[in-house]
């Protein structure tokens, strides 16, 4: 909480002393916009339905992109925990993915998929499924064998030990990779949506950004950049608060 | 003569190492009767784990049958609860009450409110009923041992299973948690099967011991103590009973050092 303060005060502090400076140097908005402008900026976007436009596509492609990787991360951990090949598989194809930023397949994504939705949701998904199958196998592995036998005591075997045995288990690993998949995921979409802007697609936040730039409207530049701030650290609050609720209530140490 | 519980008949168990395959329990033959309380001892290395996992079903044994109330055991199952040497056996993610209702659900299919009357009982019969709201990592290691003794205790198995349970507890919860294993036991005429390699332990629990040798483990000797529980640890046939099972085990160990 006394952190939170700190970091409070010293917001304030550099906000007044950006303002302080514009107003007294007399820098053009073109260049940087005071704090007082991108507020007001703020109004007539949030009057005029755009920002939420734009936050919404945005935030409807980094989830939609999350969903479809968690759900091949989970098919691939499937996998490998079932079997040494598919073990080989996941290990294999996360070192070649790994090292690879999402955002260079957005070329390949374009060629493929063609200009659109599905480009930005293959990029996205693509970003999130190498961390998270590392994690949740990792997560997988690591469950104590007195749990697994716990369970098979009680006469659970097979989907169900994973159920309820294996996955609430994997949590930590599962939470760690759902954070770091968040974060990929959206340095990916605003991202793909600077180069989707250029094409002049119904964008999001990223899209807006480039677009202002080209307005020369800067002021509308450090308002996408200040929402695409805000979302990320709403996001972390999330992850917080879902942690609290479950793993550290549960006394279950985060990887 | 009491129905026999578990029958165990030529049991034989091995492992495999870099060197070949080695033989860890050899021609175990054993009867469990209902409602008595056997603890198998033995010097570490004996198997004697490795046989209460074979009858768990989490380990496949190489040879010898296995019979619970009449019906060979296959696979792991709720008729055999074990309560693990691990204090984290629990499921930290479920309260205390949430462990119990697990276990009644997912084994039994007990819910509702018969399943909150036999969670309430069994908390009361462990002493636990002021805790019931507590996830695991609140509870001390003696707490968590009795959270996953009332865990096995709710699903009325055929036969308990104990791996040397209280080892890694002081010594203050040790003889506290035995004496308690005896009265619940007293209360519930649950069949027990424990394992321990401490001599003490063995003798305030078991109506039967059986002492094992090491490498490969065998029944060496089943005694049948005349008083059991604590007193007898006091009793000069306790004394007697001591040093003829410490005798016992260390003509293992000198075997053991001969054979090496």
């Amino acid at each position: 909480m006394r952190g939170g303060l700190n970091k409070l005060v010293v917001v304030l502090v550099l906000v007044t002393l950006w303002e302080g400076y514009v107003r007294v140097a007399g820098v053009s908005p073109l260049l940087v916009p005071a704090p007082s402008r991108v507020l007001m900026g703020f109004g007539e976007y949030i009057r005029s339905g755009s920002l939420l436009r734009y936050t919404v596509q945005t935030l409807k492609m980094v989830l939609g992109g999350m969903a479809i990787g968690t759900l091949v991360a989970f098919a691939l951990t499937a996998l490998a925990t079932a079997s040494r090949w598919g073990r080989d598989l996941l290990l294999t194809l996360t070192s070649i993915m790994n090292p690879l930023p999402a955002i260079a397949l957005l070329p390949v994504a374009l060629l493929w998929l063609g200009i659109g939705p599905r480009s930005l949701l293959f990029v996205i998904a693509n970003s999130v499924v190498w961390a998270l199958a590392l994690n949740m196998h990792t997560g997988f592995e690591t469950v104590p064998v007195t749990w697994k036998r716990a369970g098979q005591n009680l006469g659970l075997e097979g989907w169900g030990l994973i159920r309820h045995v294996y996955l609430p288990a994997a949590l930590p690993y599962i939470l760690t990779g759902l954070k770091i998949a968040w974060s990929f995921g959206w340095r990916t979409v605003i991202a793909a949506e600077l180069v989707f802007g250029a094409s002049g697609q119904a964008g999001g936040l990223g899209w807006m950004i480039n677009v202002e730039r080209y307005n020369l409207n800067t002021t509308g530049v450090f308002c996408g950049l200040v929402t695409i701030i805000v979302l990320g650290l709403l996001a972390e609050a999330l992850f917080d608060a879902l942690e609290e609720r479950t793993i550290r209530r549960w006394g279950m140490s985060a990887a | 003569m009491r129905p026999v519980k578990l029958q165990i008949r030529d049991l034989t168990a091995t492992y495999r190492t870099g060197q070949g395959t080695v033989t860890a329990l050899e021609g175990i033959d054993l009867d469990v009767y209902e409602g008595e309380k056997v603890v198998i001892l033995g010097p570490s290395g004996c198997g004697k784990s490795t046989l209460l996992k074979i009858i768990a079903g989490f380990e496949p044994a190489a040879r010898g049958s296995l019979r619970l109330d009449g019906r060979p055991v296959v696979r792991p199952g709720p008729d055999r609860a074990f309560v693990f040497q691990e204090f984290d056996q629990l499921f930290p993610w479920q309260t205390v009450a949430g462990n119990l209702a697990f276990a009644l659900r997912v084994a039994l299919g007990i819910t509702g409110a018969a399943a909150e009357r036999q969670i309430a009982e069994i908390l009361e019969l462990v002493g636990l009923s002021r805790w019931a709201g507590l996830y695991p990592h609140q509870l001390s290691g003696g707490m968590k041992m009795r959270v996953a003794i009332a865990r096995a205790l709710i699903l009325r198995p055929s036969v308990l299973l104990m791996d040397e349970p209280f080892a890694a507890l002081d010594a203050q919860s040790r003889s506290a948690l035995q004496a308690e294993v005896n009265r619940m036991q007293a209360e519930t005429r649950q069949t027990l099967l424990f394992v321990t390699h401490s001599i003490e332990e063995a003798m305030v629990i078991g109506d039967r011991i059986v002492v094992l040798s090491a490498g490969p483990g065998r029944v060496k000797q089943i005694l049948e103590p005349s008083v059991t529980g604590l007193t007898l640890l006091e009793r000069p046939e306790g004394a007697e009973l001591r040093r003829l099972i410490r005798q016992l085990l260390e003509q293992e160990k000198a075997a053991g050092e001969m054979a090496s």
